[in-house]
């Protein structure tokens, strides 16, 4: 036990003598990104967008920020939510849902930007295991049980079918630097984009080595007329029947009285 | 113009919407239905999500009808009595289809329901009607008088026993079977979005003897309830409805509805007839393509619940 408590002391100690130690070696980099707003609202005519997203690197290498070996990977990442993902199979000659498979926290967007093509910037483990990457996102089944097979096939399916409709992008070149410290990352923002609470994460890589990553949080949300009419017909749904009701009416006996032709 | 749908949460173009609401209102105004069995197809063409389709159908269902009550209430070919019976067997109709409607939403089958349902119903109702206007075409091409509906002429229907006497139809007739049509109507209004028109009309006429000048009066008016109720029941149990949608397309119909009544009244009964038999039969033929041919993706993504 007297051992143990002398091995812990020098631990302590060891750690208390290292900033002075730092100090001689080259500081350790670091990444900051920032977003000029906390929110970004959606109104009638979004049709998808581009956010810039500004960071910076603290302590960089001079001579290694020359030879362009820091890399730098932005993700945009949307609220997590369950999906289902169903598989048509064909019945008697009709095309119907039968297998289907339910995955739990899958971020409902995921959008990526980089400054060189992904498989230039590190090797595949590394993205595994910091799950980067719309390939090595983690799809949890909801169901264990099925057999590996089947998962894999849903979970290539997800991918796929967020790929196509632009929620799971990739900005290759998407990040640029605009002096050894600061650079600007372009992200995609599908006209689709959901609402919510959107995490930027940045990634600071060094030859291929993963140094550090930093995040910030992004809320996206409707605004305006829009959103006052979601909300009404989630919050006051049966005063809203009402008045969909009241405006068809209307319109029925409006368009009646101005275009009458008989 | 792109144009942001708050509930469908896509953009669409809204004159894409008001063109299709204007050319849906034209047809509705010449042949007298809804329109609905055409703008939810439409719309699910368009990429608008089924459950969004149909219950913004119905809900624009309701302008269509309005417009065209009124100038039946004017002309005063409308059996308010008869109307009313048939609405309160929709009600029970629609609250049953709502529930079927939620239940097979859940399962993820109900855009197949929702396509099989139109596939069979247009393609009976339309082949139904094409053959019976045709030969009425030749009938009165090759110079016969048109054969008229003999009083004396009963099927089983008559011989059901809860009579009811509806004066403005000249009908003595059980209510079961127009209850039973009714329910029917309702429960295909809230899972196709849809009126029922195309089938409340050619049933009115060839079941229930229904004199056709009061037929479609009668079936708007009960129409404006069945998806009154259908829209204000998936408003609240689905939020499905999208008003922004429906507006659009309700201002393209009501214009449209109105020239289109103004050209029906040049063509025939049996040309219309067999017009709109067409019509019907190239919607069932469309959209059972679809259920046949390889989708282009076999897998879809849904949430859990209801969205």
């Amino acid at each position: 036990m007297k051992g143990m408590k002398a091995l812990a002391t020098v631990a302590l100690l060891s750690l208390t003598a290292a900033p002075p130690a730092k100090a001689q070696t080259p500081l350790t980099e670091g990444i900051q990104i920032g977003l000029s707003t906390d929110a970004v609202s959606i109104t009638a005519g979004f049709s998808g967008a581009d956010l810039t997203i500004f960071g910076s690197l603290e302590n960089p290498d001079p001579l290694v920020a020359r030879q362009g070996r820091y890399d730098v990977i932005v993700v945009l990442e949307g609220p997590p939510k369950p999906v289902v993902v169903r598989r048509k199979d064909r019945v008697l000659g009709v095309w119907i849902n039968l297998d289907s498979e339910t995955f739990e926290n899958v971020p409902v967007s995921y959008s990526v930007a980089t400054t060189r093509p992904l498989q230039d910037i590190t090797e595949p483990n590394s993205y595994k295991q910091l799950s980067l990457g719309a390939s090595n996102l983690y799809m949890q089944p909801a169901d264990a049980g099925d057999s590996p097979a089947t998962i894999e096939e849903f979970t290539a399916a997800l991918r796929e079918r967020k790929a196509a409709a632009g929620l799971y992008s990739e900005n290759v070149g998407g990040v640029q630097f605009l002096s050894q410290n600061l650079f600007r990352a372009t992200v995609r923002l599908a006209p689709n984009v959901p609402v919510g609470t959107h995490k930027a994460r940045a990634f600071l890589f060094k030859s291929g080595l993963f140094i550090k990553e930093s995040s910030a949080q992004l809320e996206i949300r409707k605004s305006g007329f829009e959103q006052s009419i979601f909300r009404v017909a989630h919050d006051y749904s049966f005063l809203y029947g009402v008045f969909a009701i009241s405006l068809a009416m209307v319109t029925g006996w409006l368009g009646r009285l101005v275009f009458r032709k008989d | 113009m792109g144009i942001y749908l708050p509930i469908a949460e896509i953009s669409v173009n809204v004159f894409v919407l008001l063109a299709m609401g204007a050319a849906v209102g034209f047809l509705s105004g010449m042949f007298g239905v809804g329109g609905g069995f055409l703008i939810t197809p439409l719309l699910i063409f368009y990429n608008i999500p089924p459950a969004i389709a149909v219950a913004t159908g119905a809900n624009q269902v309701i302008a269509s009808s309005v417009s065209g009550v009124l100038s039946h209430m004017k002309r005063g070919t409308l059996d308010f009595k008869l109307g009313g019976v048939l609405l309160a067997g929709g009600i029970v109709g629609s609250t049953a289809g709502i529930y079927v409607f939620g239940f097979l939403r859940r399962l993820g089958q109900l855009d197949l329901f929702i396509s099989l349902l139109y596939v069979v119903l247009l393609g009976t109702v339309g082949g139904l009607m094409l053959v019976e206007s045709i030969s009425a075409l030749r009938a009165t091409r090759s110079g016969a008088a048109p054969v008229l509906k003999k009083s004396g002429q009963h099927n089983w229907i008559h011989r059901l026993p809860l009579k009811m006497r509806f004066r403005a139809s000249k009908l003595f007739v059980s209510v079961i079977p127009v209850l039973g049509l009714g329910a029917g109507i309702g429960f295909l209004s809230s899972i196709m979005g849809v009126g029922g028109g195309f089938i409340m009309v050619p049933a009115l006429i060839y079941l229930l003897k229904v004199p056709t000048n009061v037929v479609i009066g009668t079936s708007l008016f009960q129409i404006i309830f069945t998806s009154a109720y259908t829209t204000l029941v998936h408003a609240t149990t689905n939020q499905t409805v999208d008003v922004m949608l429906a507006f659009l397309l309700m201002a393209g119909g009501v214009a449209g509805a109105q020239y289109g009544a103004k050209a029906g009244q040049r063509l025939r009964g049996e040309q219309l007839r067999a017009l709109l038999a067409l019509l019907v039969l190239a919607v069932a033929i469309r959209l059972a393509i679809d259920l046949f041919v390889t989708p282009p993706n076999l897998y879809s993504l849904s949430g859990l619940g209801l969205n």
